[in-house]
């Protein structure tokens, strides 16, 4: 990792994650009222709702499988000792911000009156492909690209636009992990002027 | 160095993709081995479905290989959703092609909640790409 790199990586406020690790681990049911209030889950929406109900609960569902997966993976990875202390900070900062982005799903499609589906009991990781911090990194780095085209592919699928609105809000999340990974990889943080 | 342009306004189309993705099927059915940037380009695209798949385990998509000639819903281990066991789709250039288009257009209860990759010409290397790397006997290899 470069010395700007590094430097960046350390400037980014960990402040902010010890709070949220406190919001989650302390009061997820506040989070998510308020969570669920910014991203239109008003109780006005549950009842207005039911033109496409079953295909907004699933996307919604496969997001929250693979914020729940992406919580995991950034799990495996701090707790790999590949981390030094600056990009461990920052691995469990973002870890925090899928766990909110999982909440917020969660209760989302349950004021939607969709069932929350079970969480996975273990996930498949390429743990023998993960040596040194970089492949950490870059792993991190391929799941966050991922979700932004994920997100991408999901917006203009809702029937709601709220969640619409809500999807890219969360898009705009993830595009700033990947950047910042990218960023640590020594790679154009920003490659272009679309993502896809 | 891909070099982007605008079409009609609209469509935003990258030139090298194009370029590649009109030769990546030699009769517009069968695949053809793609060529070293054909498939660093495929390769590339591939990384849109990456917060979901991966080619040599299930995660929260399931994995591509073995995909070319498997029947839709049939893998062993991955919860399917109902429309895709009951799709009757084999997966081949044609299928997932019409597929990645619009994925909840073909099978409207599908899982995959994901509005498709548009662009013809990205779309047909992307599909030459999985394809290919799912018989890949280095990355395939307990299929």
């Amino acid at each position: 990792m470069t010395d700007f790199s590094k430097n960046m990586i350390n400037h980014i406020d960990t402040s902010q994650a010890s709070r949220r690790k406190f919001l989650i681990g302390s009061g997820a049911a506040g989070l998510s009222a308020a969570a669920v209030a910014l991203i239109g889950g008003k109780e006005a929406l549950a009842s207005k709702y039911k033109a496409n109900e079953h295909g907004d609960v699933t996307i919604l569902s496969t997001a929250l499988g693979a914020e729940r997966e992406a919580i995991a993976a950034y799990q495996l990875g701090a707790e790999s000792g590949l981390l030094s202390k600056g990009v461990l900070d920052v691995a469990v900062a973002f870890q925090g911000h899928h766990k909110e982005h999982a909440d917020v799903l969660a209760a989302t499609i349950t004021s939607l009156g969709g069932v929350v589906p079970a969480a996975p009991t273990q996930y498949n990781f390429p743990v023998s492909q993960l040596k040194k911090e970089r492949d950490v990194l870059a792993f991190a780095a391929g799941l966050e690209q991922g979700a932004v085209s994920a997100y991408l592919g999901a917006v203009p699928l809702f029937d709601n636009r709220d969640l619409s609105a809500a999807a890219a809000s969360i898009l705009g999340d993830e595009a700033m992990h990947w950047a910042v990974l990218r960023q640590a990889l020594g790679l154009n943080p920003v490659p272009g002027a679309f993502v896809s | 160095m891909y070099v982007w342009t605008l079409l009609s306004g609209l469509f935003i189309v990258p030139q090298a993709f194009a370029s590649i993705g009109n030769g990546a099927f030699a009769d517009g059915a069968e695949v053809v081995e793609l060529d070293a940037d054909s498939y660093s380009a495929g390769e590339k695209l591939y990384g849109r479905c990456k917060g979901c798949h991966a080619f040599e385990y299930n995660r929260v998509g399931p994995k591509h290989c073995g995909l070319k000639g498997r029947r839709a819903g049939s893998l062993d281990g991955y919860r399917f959703s109902e429309a895709m066991k009951q799709s009757g789709i084999v997966w081949n250039v044609e299928t997932l092609d019409r597929f990645l288009k619009s994925p909840t257009k073909v099978i409207p209860r599908t899982s995959m909640g994901y509005g498709g990759v548009k662009d013809d010409a990205e779309r047909r290397l992307l599909v030459a790409y999985m394809l290919q790397e799912s018989t890949s006997q280095e990355r395939c290899a307990d299929e």
